[in-house]
């Protein structure tokens, strides 16, 4: 039977209002929320649960649940299910994640909407399962061969978990681009309270169905109905007879593969169609900046001791501050060179030896210090090493 | 009887896209026969292409969709099965089609074909086995015959071949079928068969590579390397015959054959059949509890 | 009758080597690929059995019964061999 979003029987589903759950568990609530009617997934911690709760949920809901035999197999069922017309999503973590590659950058030059959480752990290889680290920051961003620019978010508590598991798929509908929540061991197996939002809290998208003439209708360009970047999605079965290659292709969805120009124009258009909405996109709390001259950067479970470390400063009288990036990818630039211009210093507290670290180097003011403060081993930073740091400024 | 019947120029212009003709296909590769085949099949069964969405992966084999006048989705090497699981999942409605080729979906994609078979997920598979990678210029398969020259098995294949056909029966796949592509009436019906029967179908389409295969391994132009087909597969019934009631010597040669025919054909619900009850009743369930 | 879409043929000749009337020869007009098409020959017994439109990997061959010729779609039969179609 074909999936219909059923906003009353999801929230019947769902059970309470305000509960005490995971965050993994935040994470398949946001689906449900969604409309997600395929979850294709393989066990992995820490991010089993994730398919644990789908499996559970979605059934009920008369979505489609099923554990592939991998995650490469998952990610291509996800691809599968959204040309056939589902909203869809995987979850994984480090290793499933760097399995899902080769089809992530598929659904980039398929421009195919789907989500992929990653409840990211420490690496390389097998690494620390059941701990939690920011290690596929920059996978996210380059892990993929070729061209290509990122969507990414990193929620840094259980209720960012639901929400921006909801704002993944919006963004994905809009820009036809497969989107990355990346949270991570801590705040995936972390209780907290969240709160089910009612439908009119949570304005869904929903991609552009193409409904021109299919004889002339171009599935890979600009859109005839909105003029932008982003072509009207013809979905399977819709009888426009799409043909969809990860091959270098014309307008028309064809293999063109031999000439430079076609390539450039292909790839310039997947990713500035994101990228000129850099600015439109940006999502970034601010934390005691009007009057900072030291400031953290940072995103996900670092932005939680760092935002401790904050208080616990003001409380002494230093002038400290906070940037977090809720959505990382693509990079806020414009925000964090205004924050460099600002503050004397930038501290970057991350779950890894330094990723996000390298784009706030990139594009702040050359006056500005930019300390990395790296901690890997599963651990999460404590406030006090982070005060430490705000007190040597 | 031909009067019946369209005629294959009106097949072409019902099927094949606009403008993308001639295939890429070498001179005598089988690949054209077995979509010509699916085309008939499709055509008997009187399915609408807009009801229709192909998969494939990676190979000669799988730049069959860029043919076809209906929704394709030309992935990955090895995938196309998965990926065609989800388009299934989110449409129970299309009748989902993969082509694949024996590296594609028995070498890389072993995993993704061997799962989809033993969960009796509603699709067709066209597998077109060659013996060898064409596309890339003629490295050993998997499915290769042991002896048989690769350009990465260049003194010989000492490695036992995949048998697609037994593999996926012994999964409980609800149709399998292996026919030579020089057989037209048998694969067609196969096709039909496969199409029209619940939960996975493979029709497993022997189809000569003289470019890759034949010529390398000195079988011959296309005709003789049919030929080879011919002395080496033998139907399945005629296999069975021989190993009850034959003599040594022709138990022996029969060995040394591929057997030919429908392997499984059997009616039970697939998976997307299996699920559609389970959600159906878990919605009732609570409906109930509901009370409403 | 036969019609070829001449420039699809890639010269295999398995249409030749495998009608069971041997009705067909190839053609001696090369086309684009630089290969043979297949014709009908002069005196053929021709039964319209089909197997050669089966048979060809490249779809360009169509058999017509004579009381279909009317209908057929291509014009420019000449001597059982059409001109592209």
């Amino acid at each position: 039977m074909k999936y219909e979003r059923d906003p009353v029987r999801i929230r019947k589903v769902l059970g309470e209002k305000v509960q005490f759950i995971q965050g993994d568990m935040a994470v398949a609530y946001g689906g449900l929320l969604s409309g997600v009617s395929f979850f294709g997934g393989y066990p992995i911690t820490p991010a089993s649960e994730v398919a644990e709760g789908m499996a559970r949920l979605l059934p009920r809901v008369g979505g489609c649940f099923i554990q592939m035999e991998d995650e490469i197999a998952s990610i291509a069922a996800v691809i599968g299910a959204a040309w056939g017309g589902a909203k869809a999503m995987t979850a994984t973590s480090g290793p499933g994640f760097s399995l899902m590659m080769e089809n992530y950058g598929y659904a980039i030059m398929t421009e195919t909407p789907c989500v992929i959480a990653n409840v990211q752990r420490t690496g390389p290889s097998t690494g620390q399962p059941t701990l939690g680290a920011q290690g596929d920051m920059m996978q996210v961003r380059w892990g993929t061969h070729g061209d290509m620019e990122a969507i990414a978010y990193a929620p840094s508590t259980v209720q960012e978990c639901l929400d921006m598991t909801i704002d993944s798929f919006n963004l994905s509908e809009k820009y036809r681009h497969p989107v990355c929540l990346m949270t991570d061991g801590e705040v995936g197996h972390l209780r907290e309270k969240v709160v089910i939002p009612e439908e009119e809290e949570m304005p869904l998208i929903e991609r552009v169905e193409a409904t021109t003439d299919k004889e002339t209708f171009l599935p890979f360009a600009e859109s005839p109905t909105t003029g932008s970047k982003v072509p009207d999605f013809p979905t399977f079965g819709s009888g426009y007879r799409t043909y969809v290659t990860g091959l270098t292709h014309n307008d028309k969805g064809f293999p063109k593969t031999d000439k430079q120009p076609d390539h450039e124009r292909l790839v310039m258009r997947i990713i500035t169609k994101i990228t000129d909405d850099r600015e439109e996109m940006t999502d970034v709390e601010e934390i005691e900046l009007e009057d900072a001259e030291v400031a953290f950067v940072t995103y996900g479970a670092s932005a939680r001791p760092a935002e401790s470390a904050v208080a616990m400063a003001r409380a002494k009288g230093i002038k400290a501050g906070m940037l977090r990036m809720k959505l990382c990818w693509p990079f806020p630039r414009h925000i964090v060179n205004k924050v460099s211009k600002q503050v004397d210093k930038i501290i970057v507290p991350e779950m890894n030896l330094g990723q996000m670290y390298h784009p706030i180097v990139e594009y702040s003011d050359p006056g500005c210090e930019i300390v990395l403060a790296p901690k890997i081993g599963g651990e999460m930073h404590l406030p006090q090493e982070l005060l430490e740091m705000l007190e040597v400024s | 009887m031909v009067e019946d019947m369209i005629n294959a120029n009106e097949l072409r212009e019902k099927y094949l896209r606009d403008g993308m003709l001639p295939t890429i296909f070498c001179n005598g590769c089988g690949h054209g026969n077995s979509l010509d085949y699916v085309f008939w099949a499709i055509e008997e069964l009187g399915i609408d292409m807009d009801d229709v969405a192909l998969a494939s992966g990676i190979g000669c084999s799988s730049r069959i969709p860029g043919y076809v006048s209906a929704d394709g989705l030309h992935t990955t090497h090895g995938r196309a099965i998965a990926f065609a699981t989800g388009i299934k999942a989110a449409n129970p409605d299309l009748h989902v089609i993969v082509f694949t080729g024996d590296g594609d979906a028995t070498g890389i994609g072993g995993n993704h074909f061997i799962h989809a078979a033993r969960r009796n997920i509603d699709m067709t598979v066209i597998l077109l086995n060659n013996f060898i990678y064409g596309m890339t210029g003629g490295q050993l398969a998997p499915t290769a015959p042991k002896g048989s020259i690769a350009t990465t098995a260049p003194y010989g294949n000492i490695e036992h071949a995949f048998n697609i056909s037994e593999l996926t029966q012994a999964l409980g796949a609800a149709y399998v079928a292996r026919w030579p592509v020089f057989y037209p009436y048998q694969p067609i019906k196969s096709i039909k068969d496969a199409l029209s029967t619940p939960g996975f179908g493979l029709v497993e389409l022997m189809s000569p590579c003289p470019t890759a295969y034949g010529r390398r391994n000195k079988l011959g132009k296309i005709d003789a390397l049919w030929t080879w087909y011919e002395d080496n597969t033998m139907l399945m019934e005629d296999y069975d015959r021989i190993m009850d009631y034959g003599t040594e010597e022709e138990i022996a040669a029969a060995k040394n054959k591929i057997k030919i025919g429908v392997f499984q054909h059997q009616e039970r619900s697939g998976f997307f059949g299996e699920y559609d009850k389970m959600t159906t009743r878990l919605m009732e369930q609570d409906d109930a509890k509901w009370g409403v | 009758m036969i019609e070829v879409i001449k420039d699809w043929c890639k010269g295999c000749d398995i249409c030749v080597r495998r009608c069971p009337v041997h009705a067909l020869e190839t053609s001696d007009e090369l086309n684009k690929r630089g290969v043979y098409p297949p014709k009908l020959k002069e005196e053929n017994e021709c039964n319209y059995c089909r197997l050669c439109e089966l048979l060809c990997p490249d779809f360009a061959i169509t058999v017509v019964a004579e009381e279909r010729k009317e209908e057929s779609k291509s014009g420019l039969i000449i001597g059982g061999v059409a001109n592209e179609v």
